[in-house]
């Protein structure tokens, strides 16, 4: 991962090949050229990933962990080739701590079921921010109301950054879970995770980061980090949906219960007794997204190809070029000035309200995100109904923002 | 600039988002209901006056949300007020059908074809829950239902 030009003299980082990879970019969209600025939803797919998906398909598809045969071993083992893909890429010490669920959202449920519901009593506590998606809010408050556990919410400040000391008095004897979104998907803010996670597990909590967002744009080690549990989805890491990973500490793991009952995730069963299978297999019940899984390791394979650094740093100099066309437009205000974000402009217009900007900017072949982002407590926080949302992908460059800026033009020219 | 666009955000439209008619919240009102399109956060709440004949009295909105959601709204306050309860829902079937497509050059009675602007979300299968949100919450209203929810 060290193909930054600044440090190690490879290649400036190559946009047009990078653009080139992503079939879709070529498209129009209303017969303009598509500026597509809505990664942080779910991401474009480079050709490599598709072509690694059909492959599968037209050469060596049967199902996993069962078949007797060449083709089923031999998709087996990419399969699993897979998850060791993973392991380097967030690097986990075991390759068995690497389950494949659905998305992020089942890898947070996962883990309000076989840890929340196994481990936490009533009068436990979990805490998470005001800034999180709701799929790290609602699985604890289910349990809230299933377990009697209490939720605890730590603020953000009027910049969108986690208050520290605020977080800090929340943090007890009782606190078991602290559960936090590593990157906000509608901020941008990166959360100091390596700090909070020293402090939760310093009363003895188990800490969950919701990698979701930050898994594109920055360098994720889960061991520096500490944490228990890490959680991301396939989609917006450039690969299918339908595929998403929990990462666990071996330990956690194993002392969980299984998530769902089937096949694959036992060792023997009798109608009398049934004995689990060991990790990942004993929380992958079921047949898994075969095609999927490999189709993300293809992702993980692009992503390094070009390096998580060089990446971070072209997005962090797109999306400070952004910022600086935004703020010059009179009526437009910022939402989320934290010193340290990634790759997300929210932003809102005195004059226009976020889903008309998104409906005309559509039609200048802008494709971008308003409304609440799946974050209503946040909206709340930061007193706006909906935002409008810029996100920025390894393979936007400068014209997509030119573009979108152009299109709020656009928008002046009716409702200013 | 696209046509449809321009189509879609007349001048009325904009004027009606900008400064919305009958906004305010009744004391008086004898029937309200709250409306929310979860997928994009609009929310508003719909208040009706019915008088002793079980006629439209008075009609009134809070709320926030789009143009074309304020606007409609906006509108709405003021076709209703005089009409009855079965007259009011019959005009949202006929505006149900004039944003939904279904009602390509549909007839409008003369004293509403003011709604004619909205048509332009015809255009606009995502915005069309904007333009009927509010007439879906002043039905539910009619019905005594308290809240209602468009997908
Ligand atoms: C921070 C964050 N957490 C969780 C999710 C849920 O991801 P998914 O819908 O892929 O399960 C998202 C996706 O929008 C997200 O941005």
């Amino acid at each position: 991962m060290s193909r930054n030009p600044a440090t190690s003299g490879a290649p400036a980082y190559d946009i047009d090949a990078i653009r080139a990879d992503f079939p879709i970019l070529s498209r129009t969209m209303h017969d303009k050229p598509l500026a597509f600025l809505d990664s942080a939803a779910s991401a474009q797919k480079p050709r490599q990933v598709i072509d690694a998906v059909r492959d599968v398909y037209e050469r060596e598809y049967a199902n996993v962990h069962r078949g007797l045969y060449q083709i089923s071993e031999a998709v087996t083992a990419r399969y699993e080739g897979t998850r060791e893909t993973i392991r380097q890429f967030i690097n986990a010490a075991h390759t068995h701590e690497i389950i494949f669920t659905r998305n992020g959202t089942e890898s947070i449920n996962l883990v309000a079921y076989g840890f929340g519901r196994h481990f936490l009593d009533e009068g436990d506590e979990v805490i998470i921010t005001e800034l999180e998606h709701h799929a790290n809010i609602v699985p604890w408050q289910m349990l809230r109301d299933e377990k009697g556990i209490v939720l605890k919410v730590a603020p953000v400040s009027d910049d969108g950054e986690l208050i520290m000391s605020a977080f800090e008095e929340l943090l007890g004897p009782k606190t078991k879970l602290v559960a936090v979104a590593h990157m906000s998907n509608v901020l941008g803010t990166v959360l100091p995770v390596e700090e909070i996670t020293r402090k939760a597990h310093a009363v003895g909590a188990k800490v969950l980061l919701d990698g979701c967002q930050s898994v594109t744009h920055i360098p994720v080690d889960v061991q520096a980090l500490g944490c228990d549990f890490y959680v991301f989805s396939g989609h917006k890491l450039y690969g299918p949906s339908g595929i998403g990973v929990l990462y666990g500490r071996e330990e956690v793991l194993n002392a969980m219960p299984p998530f769902m009952g089937g096949g694959d995730m036992i060792s023997s069963v009798t109608f009398e007794k049934t004995t689990w299978a060991k990790l990942p297999h004993k929380f992958e019940a079921g047949t898994p997204a075969i095609a999927q899984a490999i189709g993300l390791g293809a992702a993980i394979d692009y992503v390094n190809g070009i390096g998580l650094d060089a990446i971070a740093t072209h997005e962090a100099d797109l999306l400070n070029y952004a910022t600086q066309k935004l703020a010059s437009i009179d009526g437009l205000r910022i939402i989320g000035t934290a010193p340290n974000k990634a790759s997300v402009v929210s932003f809102m217009l005195d004059f226009a309200h976020p889903h008309d900007v998104a409906t005309i900017i559509d039609r200048a072949g802008v494709a971008v995100r308003a409304g609440h982002h799946c974050a209503q407590p946040l909206m709340d926080r930061m007193d706006v109904p909906a935002t409008v949302r810029a996100s920025i992908g390894l393979y936007n460059d400068r014209s997509d923002i030119d573009a979108l800026v152009a299109a709020l033009g656009d928008v002046q020219e009716l409702f200013g | 600039m696209s046509d449809e666009l321009r189509e879609l955000y007349q001048e009325v439209i904009l004027e009606h988002g900008k400064n919305p008619r009958n906004f305010h919240a009744s004391d008086a009102a004898t029937k309200e209901a709250r409306g929310n399109n979860p997928l994009c956060g609009d929310q508003l709440v719909v208040y009706l006056t019915l008088d002793d004949g079980g006629n439209v009295a008075d009609a009134s909105f809070l709320g926030k949300g789009c143009a074309i959601s304020m606007a409609s709204a906006s509108m709405m306050t003021e076709i209703l007020k005089g009409r009855s309860p079965n007259e009011a829902k019959s005009l949202f079937d006929t505006f149900h059908e004039m944003c939904t497509g279904e009602g390509e050059g549909i007839d409008l009675p003369e004293d509403v074809e003011k709604l004619r602007v909205l048509s332009g979300v015809r255009e606009f299968p995502t915005r069309v829950k904007c333009a009927t949100l509010p007439w879906h919450t002043m039905v539910a209203a009619l019905n005594d239902e308290e809240e209602i929810s468009t997908e």
